[in-house]
């Protein structure tokens, strides 16, 4: 899986309340959450047009707070390929298995600017900064969790491998 | 089966019980869960992937736990819609343990106390605060919509042994200072993502000492500094909890040995009341460095899953005695359950805080994440005993939350400013603190 765009570059400690504030959760629907994402932190980022197809980078402790998952949602919904933080929060980090927004921990985030174009290679666990001509190595993950997101996220493994018979026949 | 082979955090017991043999921190496990827990917010986004992956049934609808507190009494259209869709998925499939207006309660509130989540219990949650039933000394955290919808179909779900960092508690509490004082100096300690991946243990003989309210208050924000859990050991004051709601706890500590990542080590004697300033719970000062501030605050709230008990209600209550609150300032008090505002209305609190120019409210999370209730204008300030102080958290983007104890609530309501109780308030803290047993008592389950 390759993942490549353009950066958007955020803070530390960026919360779920930043990421989609509370007073947009009265709906589940991606489309609207999209367009309210990161709101309270860069008001009319869910709205620009170069977002879809974008790479967030983040610092420290990204997705903290609330368990929301309309936070993943909305960031995937958005259209951003993926999120590349120093650390992230153990809530954010395991919906974005198990919804399938792929997530790179990377400490040296500091190097990497807003606008910069990176392609991600997962397979081969490369990385590459075209605007600064520079290569990073990723870590990969183990591989319990590799096996949830080969799947495609935590219900196509639950509902294949763990209970079929729960599912309506010709259902997938 | 062997589960002990090696000295365990407490952490490392409940994961050993669960998967039926020795566990250490680190491993992948895939287990099934005692109780799943989904509000109003989290579990529609769990029944449309329940629905989006063609589910015919549950696994069991008696391990799903649906509180409907987020934004109820509903606050708008689209809020009423999404209770109704977790109303009708509870009676399609069955779901006893739904609990609508009426029943509800501020689900952190409600579970203990209702005795559905227990000591040993293995839960997940789809809300941050989940981590607030590690006080029974069950392993609980939070988890996402996506990971209760698993549940439905498995009964299971996926988790990392977690490492486990130790505080130590020694002493007991001074008056005017409780279980939310110490959890916001661990959080100061610790820093936002200081036990990220990590279970919080505590250990020591300081542990006696804190009630089992200011227990669930410490449980409940480990979250606030990236925890995992929050766990205390299973002792005489965990069992006396429990047995009140017809429940046989045995008693549960970690092993001496077991391994930790870091230890903290706390004298309860020498903390003070603690906020913690805008915009994060790290930010923690103490409240006797912050009076000479005078930071005036618009708005007062007492309640919350970290704060809506009945120890939390005494203890505004006492510190606010026959005063009235500031004029200009609004105070709104939301009990954390039927059966905690029924209690407050026993002892007459609840009559005090009218008295005094507060609001009472039926039971809800509202204000606490900015849903209704007491949302902030702009550039408005807050002291809140709620849990979170991120920008916009209770409104408006440029709103301000400092988050505190119940008693330095109070104290702020009458004074305008925040401060902490003054020493007459100091003086009916200690005796309500002396007044022992019957007050130290929780409530008592509802019929």
């Amino acid at each position: 899986m390759i993942r490549e765009g353009k950066v958007f570059k955020f803070g530390d400690h960026i919360n779920t309340d930043e990421i989609i504030p509370a007073r947009y959760l009265s709906t589940t629907d991606p489309g609207e959450l999209a367009k309210n994402c990161m709101e309270d932190t860069r008001p009319g980022f869910g709205g620009q047009a170069d977002v879809d197809g974008s790479i967030l980078v983040a610092g420290e402790n990204f997705g903290c707070g609330s368990s929301r998952e309309h936070a993943p949602i909305a960031i995937k919904a958005a259209g951003i390929q993926c999120v590349i933080a120093k650390s992230f929060a153990r809530i954010f980090l395991r919906n974005c298995i198990n919804i399938g927004l792929p997530i790179v921990e990377l400490g040296e985030t500091d190097a990497i600017e807003e606008g910069d174009y990176l392609k991600v290679d997962f397979s081969s666990g490369e990385m590459s900064n075209s605007t600064q001509k520079k290569e990073f190595v990723i870590n990969t993950y183990p591989e319990f969790l590799q096996q949830i997101i080969r799947s495609g996220g935590w219900l196509s493994y639950a509902t294949t491998h763990l209970a079929p018979e729960r599912v309506l026949k010709g259902g997938s | 089966m062997d589960t002990t082979q090696q000295a365990q955090t407490l952490t490392e017991k409940i994961f050993s019980e669960k998967a039926g043999r020795a566990v250490t921190a680190g491993e992948y496990l895939l287990l099934d869960v005692d109780v799943a827990l989904g509000n109003d917010i989290t579990a529609p986004v769990a029944i449309k992937e329940f629905e989006k992956f063609n589910g015919r049934e549950l696994f069991d609808p008696d391990r799903i736990v649906f509180v409907a507190d987020h934004f109820t009494p509903n606050k708008d259209i689209q809020s009423a819609m999404q209770v109704k869709m977790v109303r009708d998925f509870s009676r399609t499939h069955g779901i006893k343990k739904f609990y609508d207006v009426g029943k509800m309660g501020i689900e952190h509130v409600l579970l203990p106390e209702q005795g559905l989540v227990k000591s040993g219990d293995l839960v997940v949650g789809a809300d941050s605060h989940t981590c607030t039933y590690g006080a029974l000394g069950a392993f609980s955290t939070g988890v996402g919509s996506t990971d209760l919808a698993g549940v439905f179909f498995t009964g299971k779900a996926w988790f990392k042994v977690p490492e486990a960092i130790r505080v130590e508690l020694k002493g007991s509490f001074s008056p005017g200072v409780s279980g939310k004082d110490l959890i916001l100096h661990i959080i100061s300690e610790l820093g936002v993502d200081g036990a990220n991946y990590q279970a919080i243990e505590f250990t020591g003989p300081g542990v006696a000492e804190v009630s089992m309210d200011s227990r669930f208050t410490v449980s409940n924000m480990a979250i606030e500094a990236g925890g995992k859990a929050g766990l205390f050991p299973v002792d005489d004051v965990t069992r006396a909890y429990e047995s009140q709601r017809g429940i046989e706890a045995a008693p549960r500590t970690a092993d001496d040995g077991a391994r930790y990542s870091r230890t903290l080590e706390i004298d309860l004697n020498m903390l003070e009341a603690t906020v913690a300033r805008p915009f994060l719970p790290e930010n923690g000062a103490v409240v006797s460095a912050l009076a000479s501030e005078k930071v005036k605050v618009d708005q007062v709230v007492i309640g919350s899953c970290t704060n809506g008990r009945i120890e939390d209600l005494r203890s505004a209550a006492a510190v606010l005695g026959d005063a009235r609150i500031a004029e200009g300032v609004r105070c709104i008090i939301l009990p954390g359950s039927q059966e905690v505002y029924l209690q407050s209305m026993r002892e007459g609190l609840t009559e005090k805080f009218v008295t005094a120019g507060c609001v009472f409210s039926t039971p809800t999370c509202g204000p606490c994440l900015g849903g209704h209730m007491g949302i902030l204008a702009e550039k408005e300030v807050a002291l809140s005993t709620t849990n979170r102080n991120f920008v916009g958290r209770m409104g408006h983007a440029s709103s301000e939350v400092y988050l505190a104890s119940p008693a330095v609530a109070a104290a702020t309501a009458v004074q305008g400013y925040i401060c902490g109780p003054d020493a007459p308030a100091l003086e009916r803290l200690g005796e309500l603190e002396k007044k022992g047993p019957e007050t130290k008592e929780a409530v008592s389950t509802a019929p």
